[in-house]
Order: structure tokens, then C-alpha cells, then sequence
């Protein structure tokens, strides 16, 4: 039996919820409440009250070009960052799980890119894949003009995802290697006893073993890719060049505090959560079934 | 069906060596069990021959075929788990068909041959369950299954039946030998377990600290111990030493109190050797009945269809066991008798039996 701590009279758990709850309220509810009524409202730029307009703010953001232009680049982003994040984690983790000679090394070096703020390692890649000097100027010499991203919608998209997937292989690293660990040896032996090579094995046993930590990992990255992408694109290309890499998330930055339109910014913010909600709603109903839970 | 034939295998792990040079020859349909304490190497032997560990040094020989860099799966061999090793995420009949489907066989077939292992087995009603609602005999069933379903050359067995009960237990192991009976394929047969080894091996291979102490029949292994550690491992309970030391004209046990008459046979006066004897050899007398040791009641172990008596002899323990209605009281005198053809002697020295010592017993009793 486990012993749980009862307590006779409600007000006592009550109490002891409130603290969270207060977190809770004054950093998640209540800003999100505040959003919810901007983006229903016209704030004035420079202060001076609101004036109620319905949804005429998402009625103009969701006939603009620019912002379905933002939403496309930002599906593109999450998608493409997702997948090679998760992939490149994925065959690290799985050669490692296999070798296991030096893997504490690598658990431990794999995991800083995380711990790395984004503008720090979007300065970083700023550097790296500057045009005029570092690695890739040295693919400009021999094709010259085949890389800018500061011209290249393209090339700068390609930019933002190298950076933050990256920041997120070795994140996603730690959890493909303690799933693989976490299946018993004994399994992989025993699929080897019934002839199964190297790759059957992957496929046939530690894949679907392994499927919890895959959907757990897609719902955080595609959460992430949406949210986490801000430095990056903030340091790394402003959003440019000519909106190419205006994710919806620097885009509710710019257009709030550069443009000062206060009021579309909390319409694109209540856009993006509910984008954000309708995505993960989606794996949860229709890829979840795929995994295999032991 | 296939023999196996281990010559100087060693195995190494970095600096350590586990198993220090085995030679073994396991012919074709025979049930090997090798029996040992943990830790001996049997365990690592036995992934030798299923080609989950390398080799260091000597050769594995299945049918006159060396397997060393063989894969697992080029030789020909079925592993039962200790931990039954089901893949969670498959069906009993995926489990069981998986070597199956591995190796291209078309699924027609396949689902015939799957039911006809699930038949043998009584596992008909489970095909569609996954191993986790399944019970500990269950899982053990399936794993048995998934061995068969190859109709492999050599089956190994890593102790499958030490997560079981101890009445299930004794269930799986009349099936496995009844199984082996209809399929005579080659077993080696790992485990830990005195009874189940016994019961199970055509021969039985002793093991201990990485080398074999003894192979042979069950029969000769239990009668006549090639050593001190077979003698005091098989057997329940175990085998009673008492140290001695070789005098002029006989044997002087438990530091001089007691004296075996008898020839010495060339041994040197001095020489340190230990006898060994069976409880179950030795018989309860009246104390003071003429040749008969007698010793003080320490305890008495009910086993139902006979006792445990523990006695000390001089200050050594000693055991007996006996199946007569005797019921002594702790504390109280009885005597023993024992048989010269009961006694084994051991060199202190290597451990390894005298047996030229043995037979030159002279006197019948202490």
C-alpha cells in the first residue's frame, strides 16, 4: 500500500496549493488574460486608453500577406529544424548506444550547445557562416556569390536552423541515449540469437522501444522551434532578408516594439498559442498511437 | 543436431581473466548441464558458444565447424534468457515467429509453424497477448517457443528457470527434458542450481573459478567428486569434511581426538588430507555401540520425509541425514557409523581426490 498524507480539513490543501497557484496566476493566466483583451482592443501607441474594435486586429493580421508569409516560414523552420535535430540526435545517440567506450564524454559535451543562451551561439554561428570570412568563405571562393544569407532568403533560412538545431541535437541526444540504455541488453541479444543484423535490430527492436522519448522529444521541439527560435533569428538575421526569416514569434517582437502596433502583436501572440495548442493536440491524437509504452 | 567441441578457450575482460582454459566435448543430442556457483564463468562460456561474447584465445567448434567470428545468427543456436528477454512491444506470435520473419520465411508459413510451437507448448489461447499480461510460466513458455520455432542446431539455456517458482520451477524442467526427449537437439543447460542440474544433464560439467573441475554423469559426479569443491557443491546438505593428517599407520582426524586405521599408501607421514562424507552416508546408532563415533546433538532440521541432524564432533560440525523415525533431542549422544566405501579423501593441498588413498582403508569404522 502506499502511505499518502491525508489531511482531514480542505483549507490545509488549499494552502499548501496556493504558492504554485499564485506562480502560476501572475505568470501564465494573467498575461495571457492581458493579451487576450489587447488583441481584442486598439491600444494607443503612447498611452492614453483603449478603444474596444472586436476582431478587426485579427481580421487585418490574417489578410496580410506579410503574416501568412511569417506563418509559412515559421511551419517551414519548425518542421526542418525538428527533423534534423531529432535525426542527427538520433544516430549519435544510437552509435554511441552501441560503443560504449568514452559515451560519458560525450553525454557531458553533448549536452552544453543546450545550456548555451541563443544569441550567444547565434552570434557565434553569425560568425561561422559570415559570408565574407570563416567556413564559409571558403565555399564563396570556389562558387563565389553561392552563399549570403544577408541577400539569400534561403540561404538565411538555412542559417537560423543550422544554429538552433544544434543547440537542440544535444538535448535531444541525452534522451535518445537514456532510452536506449534504459532497453535491456538481453533484448538486442536475443534479437541477435534470432538472426537479426545490426540495422534489423535498430528498426525492429530499439525503434519501437523507443517511441516515448521520440514524441515526448517531437512535442518539445516543435514547442521549442516556435518559441526558442527568437534569439537566434534576432541575432542572426533580423528577420531578414526581405521577411524571409520573420518567424511568427520575431515577428510579434518587431511589430509590437518597432512598430508599436501593441494591439496586432497580442492577436499574433493569441494566434501562435493556439497554433502552438493545435499542434500538440494533433500529435497527441493522432501520433501518440503509434507508440509503443512498455 | 550437432556435437561441440571447446578447446583452451580463455576469456578475457581488460586485465582480468574469467575463464582460464576450458576443454569440453559435448556430442551430438546430448543434455549438458553446467553447474556452478556465480561468478565461475559458466554464463560467460555459454555466450561464448552463442557468439554474444568473443573469444580471447582457443576455439568453439560447432559440428567440427569453428565459430569464433562467426555471428550469433551463422550458428545455428537458440538462447533461452535468464530474463526471458521478450520483446515487449510484439505479440506472443510475433515473439515467437520473429527469427521466423527475420529470415524471409513467408507468412503462410510462418503463422502454421507458430501455432504448431504454440500447440506443443499449451501457449494457443495467449497468441495474441503481449508478454507483459502474461505470468512468469507464461513468459518462460514463450521464450522456449521462440527457441524452438528455428528448429536450431544447439539450444542454450542461461538459468531460464531461476525467476520462477519453486513449483513452476519444477514443472519447466520435467517439460524442458521432455522437450529435449522429442527434439534431441544438443542442450547446454547453464545454472547455479544443484537439483536442476542433476535432474536435467546427461553429463554434468562442475565448474569453479573459470575452469572445470569435473565432468561426467550426475551418477559419477555425486559418488565420485574429482574434488574437494565438487564434493562440498553437490549434494544437500553438503558434504562433511573433516581435516586430517597422514600418520604411520593410519590417519589422525580433528587435530589427533580420533584415528583411522589404515595403510598409507605410499603417501608421506605428514601429509595433510581431507575426508569427506555424505550425511546422508552416514547411520544413526546407539551411542556407544561398538566402531560407532559418538557426538552431542547441536540441532534437528525437520525436512518431513526425514531429518537434518547437526552434531559436533570435537568441535567440528558435522551433519547427518536420515529418513528412519530417530528424533534425538539437542543435547543428547548419538553415534555414528560410517562405511569405509563412504569415504572420500581429498588432497588439502590441490583439493583433488586420493583415490589410492581410499582404497587402502583397512579398518571399517573410526
Amino acid at each position: 500500500m502506499e502511505k499518502r498524507v491525508t489531511f482531514s480539513r480542505w483549507t490545509i490543501g488549499i494552502l499548501f496549493a496556493v504558492p504554485q497557484l499564485l506562480l502560476i496566476f501572475t505568470f501564465f493566466y494573467w498575461p495571457a488574460g492581458q493579451a487576450v483583451y489587447w488583441s481584442l482592443t486598439l491600444q494607443q501607441p503612447w498611452g492614453g486608453g483603449n478603444i474596444w474594435v472586436g476582431l478587426d486586429n485579427f481580421r487585418s493580421i490574417l489578410s496580410n500577406a506579410d503574416y501568412w508569409n511569417s506563418i509559412t516560414a515559421s511551419l517551414i523552420f519548425a518542421g526542418i529544424s525538428t527533423g534534423l535535430a531529432m535525426f542527427i540526435a538520433l544516430v549519435l545517440a544510437a552509435l554511441t548506444d552501441r560503443q560504449l567506450a568514452g559515451s560519458r564524454l560525450y553525454r557531458v559535451v553533448l549536452i552544453w550547445p543546450y545550456g548555451i543562451a541563443a544569441p550567444a551561439l547565434a552570434l557565434a554561428f553569425r560568425f561561422i557562416l559570415a559570408p565574407e570570412a570563416g567556413f564559409m568563405a571558403v565555399v564563396n571562393q570556389v562558387w563565389p556569390g553561392s552563399w549570403d544569407p544577408g541577400l539569400d532568403g534561403t540561404d538565411a533560412m538555412a542559417s537560423i536552423i543550422i544554429a538552433f538545431s544544434w543547440k537542440y541535437v544535444g538535448y535531444n541526444f541525452i534522451f535518445f541515449l537514456a532510452a536506449f540504455q534504459a532497453i535491456p541488453r538481453s533484448l538486442i541479444e536475443a534479437a541477435a540469437m534470432d538472426g537479426s543484423g545490426v540495422v534489423r535490430r535498430f528498426w525492429d527492436i530499439q525503434f519501437p522501444l523507443i517511441t516515448p522519448t521520440i514524441f515526448f522529444l517531437l512535442v518539445i521541439n516543435i514547442t521549442e522551434s516556435f518559441q526558442d527560435s527568437f534569439g537566434i533569428v534576432d541575432i542572426m538575421t533580423s528577420g531578414g532578408p526581405a521577411n524571409a526569416t520573420n518567424l511568427m514569434v520575431y515577428k510579434i517582437y518587431s511589430d509590437g516594439f518597432r512598430g508599436l502596433d501593441y494591439s496586432g502583436a497580442a492577436a499574433q501572440s493569441i494566434i501562435l498559442m493556439l497554433l502552438i495548442i493545435v499542434l500538440t493536440i494533433f500529435q497527441f491524437r493522432f501520433i501518440e498511437r503509434r507508440v509503443h509504452y512498455r | 543436431m550437432a556435437s561441440i567441441t571447446i578447446r583452451g578457450v580463455k576469456k578475457n575482460y581488460a586485465k582480468t581473466q574469467v575463464v582460464h582454459g576450458v576443454d569440453l566435448d559435448f556430442a551430438s543430442g546430448e543434455f549438458v548441464v553446467i553447474l556452478g556457483p556465480s561468478g565461475c564463468g559458466k554464463s560467460t562460456l555459454l555466450r561464448m558458444i552463442a557468439g554474444l561474447e568473443d573469444i580471447s584465445d582457443g576455439t568453439i567448434a560447432i559440428d567440427d565447424t569453428v565459430v569464433n567470428k562467426l555471428e550469433p545468427r551463422e550458428r545455428g543456436c537458440a538462447m533461452v534468457f535468464q530474463n526471458y528477454a521478450l520483446y515487449p512491444h510484439m505479440s506472443v506470435a510475433q515473439n515467437i515467429g520473429y527469427s521466423l520473419k527475420v529470415s524471409g520465411v513467408p507468412s503462410a508459413e510462418r503463422s502454421q509453424r507458430i501455432q504448431a510451437v504454440a500447440r506443443t507448448l499449451e501457449l494457443e489461447q495467449l497468441l495474441d497477448r503481449k508478454p507483459m499480461a502474461l505470468s512468469g510460466g507464461q513468459r518462460q513458455r514463450v521464450a522456449m517457443g521462440r527457441a524452438m520455432i528455428r528448429e536450431p542446431k544447439v539450444f542454450l539455456f542461461d538459468e531460464p528457470l531461476s525467476n520462477l517458482d519453486a513449483k513452476l520451477r519444477v514443472q519447466m524442467r520435467s517439460e524442458i527434458r521432455k522437450l529435449h526427449r522429442r527434439l534431441n537437439a544438443t542442450s547446454v543447460f547453464v545454472t547455479h542450481d544443484q537439483v536442476e542440474a542433476m535432474t536435467l544433464a546427461d553429463r554434468l560439467v562442475v565448474m569453479n573459478g573459470g575452469r572445470v573441475e569435473q565432468v561426467g554423469t550426475p551418477g559419477e559426479i555425486y559418488s565420485r567428486p574429482a574434488s574437494r569443491f565438487v564434493a562440498t557443491f553437490v549434494g544437500a546438505p553438503a558434504m562433511n569434511i573433516l581435516e586430517g593428517t597422514v600418520e604411520l599407520d593410519g590417519l589422525s582426524l580433528l587435530g589427533g581426538s580420533r584415528r583411522l586405521a589404515m595403510a598409507r599408501a605410499g603417501l608421506p607421514v605428514g601429509t595433510k588430507v581431507a575426508m569427506g562424507i555424505r550425511p546422508e552416508a552416514v547411520r544413526l546408532v546407539a551411542p556407544g555401540t561398538p566402531g560407532a563415533l559418538s557426538a552431542a546433538v547441536d540441532l534437528v532440521e525437520e525436512l518431513g520425509a526425514g531429518r537434518v541432524i547437526y552434531v559436533d564432533l570435537d568441535g567440528a560440525p558435522f551433519s547427518v541425514m536420515t529418513s528412519e523415525a530417530i528424533h534425538p533431542e539437542p543435547g543428547s549422544t548419538v553415534g555414528l557409523k560410517i562405511s569405509p566405501e563412504d569415504m572420500h579423501f581429498f588432497s588439502s593441498e590441490t583439493g583433488s581426490r586420493l583415490d589410492v588413498f581410499k582404497a587402502s582403508v583397512s579398518e571399517p569404522a573410526l
